[in-house]
């Protein structure tokens, strides 16, 4: 998710780093304001709190792990103004100290990981709190939170592709794999931010900022049931599928960006164009007349083998660094 | 105090490097990293230079070059990822061993490669000749707001011991058979990540007392007074310096 130098041209990195700038230093001062002389020690353990949960390694399937991204996690636990400010620390930090994430790039990495993953989980979370009932509510909207959030960063990454991205990839087939990718990413979130949101309200339900001003919070559940749990991982699936089968074939024949690509319908046409670059062009068209059918399946494909090939480098990364460890 | 794993980036030494005041290092290497985001790729050249000046920069920080190298592993998910490029750009395609890539990918590809390798080795570099303390004094004195830098400098002081916190819970569960293989038994690691916010914030709470107690205003306390010299300056700039006459030339020449 760390964007690194070069990948997003210059004009459009220092737009990002002036938007970032200003969201940031707003959150701070929001955040100040409520907490006063408190911020400093708070937002700095919460910060740190983050951290150390992003170097927590959630099995996944079949010996493969992934981390949480925690930002609808810290919205949800500490208001989406402190959410921002500290998730934008352990950016500039990682950037900073660990070299991950270019500085040049880290406004587009503030954005994608800080910004907007607080705010989407914020305000997702707190519209179904409102709707539903408190008993299933708390849950389900740190569920659709955490979800929303992951896959609204996602599509903050495509956006800033389809501006200033260099390599030529057509915005459409990036927007469907980040998005289908991290709708299955999503999952994990949600299911994780649920139970640690629980376990809170378990043992400390004043500290939940997103449910202040809820009345009768006794009665809210604080751990998923598995028909819960197992629902919203059927209902996350298919929602991921749809965005890749209904929406990812639109944005992929309007790319606003770039003009080169602009001639291309979609998908499935850059799929046949480069019929003979990759394994996927087969996927788009071999042996299928209907195009609305091939990109679908391109989709649901492409969708598949980036997040096999994610899998995979976080496997070896994780190795890596834990021979680093051992050494 | 930063303890752990935050040493392991910082390479000892009484280097001109080492020694030089924060801010003009920081400064330097933002400096630095914008040049080499701001050079085409198509001046190969100029990677070149910038390249062999931050070797030099290197070599007179007295760092081992392993270290440095080891350091720049960071990047190797980038690079997988910037492989990518030739073979889903789109556009007119070239035959490179036989096989079909597009131009503009491999240009993408050069591009994130040869800037982000560049950008990391700053940043190691920057690291690994100063204390963290004194680069978050650095900023402090560029004109980040305070509040910022105070919540990152707590945040730095605070990893090692909530990551501690973690990996102690950790060896509990695993010592009491919690041993995770599926996504449907992360429940345990959800409660604990949980458990894990409510003692992060209440030692917040206990932090923030003690620190009232010994006369907090809401102001963190400046130790240290020294500033940049004119000289100092002069020195860390003549690095972006000579990549932004490079970049200048590179523009100018037709």
């Amino acid at each position: 998710m760390h964007i690194p130098e070069g990948f997003i041209n210059l004009p459009t990195s220092l737009g990002a780093a002036a938007v970032a700038g200003g969201s940031v230093w707003a959150s701070l001062r929001v955040a100040s304001r409520d907490l006063k002389d408190r911020l400093v020690p708070f937002a700095g353990l919460t910060a740190a709190f983050i951290f150390a949960l992003q170097m927590l390694n959630f099995p996944v399937a079949a010996g493969t792990t992934g981390h949480l991204l925690g930002g609808a996690l810290a919205a949800i636990l500490l208001g989406p103004w402190l959410g921002i400010v500290a998730v934008t620390v352990v950016v500039v930090i990682q950037a900073l100290l660990f070299a991950d994430g270019g500085l040049v790039a880290m406004g587009l990495n503030v954005i994608n990981m800080a910004v907007v993953t607080a705010l989407v989980g914020w305000y997702v979370f707190r519209a179904v709190v409102k709707v539903l009932p408190r008993r299933p509510g708390v849950l389900i909207g740190a569920l659709a939170g955490a979800w929303a959030s992951v896959v609204a960063s996602s599509i903050g990454f495509a956006a800033q592709y389809a501006i200033g991205g260099v390599g030529g990839v057509d915005p459409g087939l990036v927007f469907s794999s980040m998005i289908g990718v991290h709708g299955l990413i999503g999952i994990g979130e949600g299911l994780i931010t649920a139970a640690a949101v629980g376990a809170v309200l378990t043992a400390r339900p004043d500290l939940v900022t997103g449910t202040r001003g809820l009345d009768d919070l006794d009665r809210a559940a604080t751990s998923l049931s598995r028909k819960a749990a197992g629902g919203f991982v059927g209902i996350g699936l298919a929602v991921a599928l749809a965005l890749v089968v209904f929406v990812a074939p639109v944005a992929g024949s309007h790319p606003d960006g770039l003009e080169r690509v602009a001639e291309d319908t979609g998908f499935a046409a850059v799929a046949e164009d480069n019929a003979y670059s990759g394994p996927l062009a087969d996927y788009g068209v071999a042996g299928l007349d209907n195009d609305a059918l091939g990109t679908i399946i391109a989709g649901i494909v492409g969708t598949g083998l980036t997040f096999a090939a994610g899998m995979i480098l976080v496997g070896l990364a994780r190795r890596r660094s834990h021979s680093a460890e051992v050494a | 105090m930063s303890g752990g794993h935050l040493h392991a980036l910082h390479v000892h030494g009484h280097s001109p490097v080492h020694r030089m005041a924060p801010e003009a290092k920081v400064a330097a290497l933002l400096a630095f990293v914008l040049g080499v985001v701001a050079t085409p790729r198509e001046a190969i050249w100029a990677f070149g230079i910038h390249a062999f000046l931050l070797l030099a920069v290197v070599t007179f920080a007295e760092l081992p070059i392993g270290f440095v190298l080891r350091r720049m592993t960071v990047e190797i998910p980038f690079v997988a990822f910037a492989l990518l490029l030739p073979f889903l750009g789109g556009g007119p395609e070239t035959q490179v061993l036989g096989i079909g890539m597009s131009v503009e990918g491999l240009w993408g590809a050069w591009n994130i490669l040869a800037k982000a390798t560049l950008g990391v080795g700053a940043s190691v570099t920057l690291v690994a000749t100063t204390e963290i303390p004194d680069l978050l004094h650095g900023f402090d004195r560029l004109r980040v707001p305070k509040l910022f830098t105070a919540i990152a400098g707590f945040m730095v002081r605070y990893i090692d011991v909530i990551a501690g916190e973690l990996q102690r819970t950790r060896t509990a569960m695993t010592a009491r058979g919690h041993d995770p293989r599926w996504l449907w038994q992360v429940g345990p690691l959800a409660t604990a990540a949980g458990a894990l916010f409510v003692r992060s914030y209440e030692r917040g709470e206990r932090v923030h007392q003690a620190m009232v107690a010994r006369g907090y205003d809401g102001r963190m306390p400046v130790m240290d007074e020294r500033r940049a010299t004119a000289i100092e300056w002069a020195a860390a700039m003549a690095l972006p310096f000579t990549v932004w006459m490079t970049v200048l030339l590179v523009l100018v020449t037709p």
